[in-house]
């Protein structure tokens, strides 16, 4: 008998067991650099982001991977497209830069992860290849800061950026009697519109914006900070370096979110909270003439082009894209957040010298063209946004570019992602209508203060 | 416990005839060495790291990742004071208890008990079935029911002129996982009972329907008592399954909404891959890893005291 209580005792602890490696340090991905000496054929491997609609980008990779081995001979690109979304690639990116042997030597690098990566140690500085690249001068001076670390030194070349606006359909404004060169000035001028639409097409969805874990960090950038932004307050004190966690603005960004989300001008929280909410959206609602006002990013137009997940010959006739006014149409009257994706040396790269041909050659002149065309990227290079074919690329191409003149930028620190999640949860309370803003925001208090340290937050 | 027994004392103390099968054993041992060292490495190593990363600031990126510090215990600590840890810990009870002690093993058991003394045909069917969802991969499992269950899903379209139609996994997350693990792992709790009945010699339940004890009597006092090694035995299995269960909830709600179905294993993952934090999400793991020896203990007891 004590033969079965041992075994039993075994088999239990065999199965707790089975949960632990789930949380370690399982590698995935499959990339490796080999060839270390300068005689031996040499392979770079390149990391990047393939996934559902997103297929841009492996396709750049491919046709500059063939261009550059031409030009390059002895030197071999390997290419892992890294199949997952947004949270993933970050994570399975990181795990690969743990260990030299799977780092990539030019990696796909969001923005507002640069600093948090820095620190790690996952980015090599290229300050002293862009001093002698002639094309560095091409670059507009925030995208030259783009992927600049603390330290001042450059840690990635920027591929091309967004700005987030308010895309409106114009045969719905028609039938209810909205003009269809809509440009709301405050906060107000949209929830009149909203309510409008709400009154005469009751089929429709009069107002998307993004809330709640569902749509992720989209909830807190094409939403929370659309409106915060264009408030007199913002997330983050550059001055003090503190996170500002109690603002007015705080308050009338989610007491706007609660507004449209109790006369029902925003979708049912159930729809909202959906994972899938956004490509419903892009795919399947906003094409069929659905949705009258969605408040969402510069690419989702390449969603709709020929090659896109969803083609759709006529958006740029059946919408009208607006600015998102500031709250109460103060100066400068618009608002807009930008993210936007760097190529990267990676710092345990053995060829760094053949990554940053890669990267150069990635992103010349005539192929970030190529990618910011089909990719809807707002460029970055002053000859490609001046350039024709850019700007034919796309009929909202220059109404999306000139609202960089407006943009914020999130605050890149490597608190960000945690300050993201409270936002996203207290959306959600707000929505749901779990808690009123007053108490939801004394909790959000709670929660940033809690995960910065109350030496690093303030009040506005 | 018999082959203890019958070993004279003096053979513990005599080595002699240990070292006569001693070459045997280890030339016996060589075949094994590369499964031992294969476990080793990939099971031992990961546990044993993780286990020692639980004490660390370990993360997947900023500081943390270069150079990873010894902090002592305070990300356990930190996880005293942290509500959504205990909040993540009672829906890991109520998963537990709900789906595997509740569900998976009174559903099997009725299962098992039915098809006793049924036709042939009728036993294959139904052990097929059921076991048609347990072979069937987590993940796979998972999207059935996401499918089943979501806005657009069967179930509302079935049901859609009754006009409750609604997200299930929105409105009742907690029941739909734990439906979904009901659904999935009844089979094992079936196989191990069905196994267990048919050691039952049918004389002693002759005897008792003999006796005038009616089905309801048999059950409880013949049956039950019969099979309760086999009940606590798969008791602890099917806790201990259950209480590692990511994929099925990650694919149905991810947690959501809100935190609603949020148990220890999706706010570890959470923790440690969405946030970076591995040094918090291994101690969590650490912590699951005690859950799951506490009910181990007090099933054990449980056999213990049955077998004084």
């Amino acid at each position: 008998m004590i033969s079965r209580r041992t075994t039993l005792a075994a088999a239990a602890l065999a199965v707790t067991l089975g949960a632990l490696p789930a949380c370690s340090s399982s590698s995935s991905g499959s990339g490796s650099s080999g060839g270390a000496s300068d005689d031996a054929p040499k392979t770079i491997t390149v990391a990047y982001q393939k996934f559902g609609a997103f297929t841009q980008m492996d396709s750049h990779m491919t046709k500059v991977k063939a261009e550059y081995e031409a030009a390059h001979p002895g030197v071999t690109v390997k290419l892992n497209p890294i199949q997952a979304d947004e949270n993933d690639y970050y994570t399975k990116l990181n795990l690969m830069n743990r260990t030299p042997s799977t780092a990539p030597d030019v990696l796909y690098e969001d923005t507002f992860l640069v600093n948090s990566d820095i620190d790690a140690g996952y980015l090599a500085p290229l300050d002293d290849y862009t001093s002698k690249w002639a094309d560095w001068s091409q670059f507009t001076e925030s995208a030259q800061s783009a992927g600049k670390g603390a330290d001042g030194k450059i840690y990635g070349i920027p591929m091309g950026t967004d700005t987030r606006a308010l895309y409106y359909n114009k045969e719905l404004f028609a039938k209810a009697g909205l003009p269809t060169d809509w440009q709301p000035k405050t906060w107000d001028d949209i929830l009149a519109a909203a309510r409008t639409i709400k009154a005469k097409e009751p089929d429709v969805l009069p107002f998307n914006i993004y809330s709640g874990k569902g749509a992720g960090e989209g909830s807190t950038m094409q939403g929370l900070e659309m409106l915060l932004y264009g408030t007199k307050n913002t997330l983050y004190d550059d001055a003090s370096k503190k996170w500002i966690t109690s603002s007015p603005g705080l308050t009338d960004s989610f007491t706007f979110l609660k507004t449209v989300f109790d006369e029902g001008l925003a979708p049912k929280p159930q729809d909202a909270l959906d994972p899938q909410w956004g490509t419903k959206l892009s795919t399947e609602l906003i094409p069929s003439s659905k949705v009258a006002i969605a408040l969402d990013g510069s690419w989702q137009t390449s969603t709709w082009k020929k090659d896109g997940a969803k083609p759709w010959a006529d958006y740029s006739k059946t919408l009208g894209v607006a600015a998102m006014p500031t709250q109460h149409g103060d100066a400068p009257g618009a608002t807009s957040m930008s993210g936007g994706w760097l190529l990267s040396v990676g710092a345990k790269s053995k060829n760094p010298q053949a990554a940053w041909d890669f990267i150069s050659t990635a992103l010349n002149k005539e192929n970030t063209l190529a990618y910011d065309t089909s990719a809807s990227q707002i460029a970055e290079r002053k000859d490609v946004s001046s350039d024709p074919a850019y700007l034919e690329s796309d009929p909202f191409a220059k109404t999306f570019t000139d609202l960089v003149q407006y943009t914020h930028f999130r605050p890149a620190y490597s608190k960000y992602p945690r300050v993201s999640d409270a936002i996203q949860q207290t959306m959600e309370t707000v929505m749901t209508g779990q808690a009123p803003v007053d108490q939801a925001l004394a909790q959000f208090q709670k929660t940033v203060t809690a995960v910065v340290g109350a030496d690093a937050a303030t009040t506005a | 416990m018999a082959a203890t027994l019958t070993v004279p004392p003096g053979a513990r103390v005599a080595s002699g005839g240990r070292r006569r099968r001693g070459p045997g054993a280890a030339a016996k041992l060589v075949p094994l060495l590369p499964a031992v060292v294969l476990l080793l490495l990939f099971f031992a190593g990961p546990v044993v790291w993780s286990v020692y990363t639980a004490f660390t600031n370990q993360s997947l990126s900023g500081a943390g990742a270069s150079d990873a510090q010894f902090i002592g215990l305070a990300n356990f600590s930190r996880m005293i004071g942290d509500p959504d840890f205990w909040h993540s810990i009672v829906l890991t009870v109520v998963f537990v208890v709900g789906s595997a002690v509740i569900g998976q093993n009174t559903l099997g058991l009725l299962i098992a008990l039915l098809l006793r003394h049924r036709h042939r045909v009728t036993q294959t069917v139904v052990s097929l079935v059921v076991v048609g969802a347990w072979v069937m991969p987590e993940i796979v499992a998972a999207f059935c029911w996401y499918a089943f269950l979501n806005p657009d899903g069967s179930l509302n379209s079935w049901f859609a002129w009754a006009g409750f139609s609604q997200n299930w996994l929105y409105t009742l997350p907690m029941f739909g996982v734990i439906l979904t693990n009901v659904w999935r792992g009844t089979a094992f709790s079936m196989m191990v009972y069905s196994a267990a009945l048919s050691d039952i010699p049918p004389e002693l339940e002759e005897a008792a329907s003999v006796d005038g004890g009616s089905g309801w009597r048999r059950l409880w006092s013949i049956t039950l008592p019969l099979i309760r090694r086999s009940i606590l035995t798969n008791l602890m299995l099917i806790t201990l399954q259950t209480l590692a269960v990511f994929t099925l909830i990650y694919v149905l709600t991810a947690g959501g909404p809100g935190n609603a179905s949020s148990t220890t294993p999706i706010y570890m993952y959470e923790q440690a891959f969405q946030f970076y934090d591995l040094g918090y999400g291994t101690a969590m793991a650490l912590v699951l890893l005690l859950v799951g020896a506490l009910f181990s203990l007090v099933y054990l007891k449980f056999v213990s005291v049955d077998e004084r």
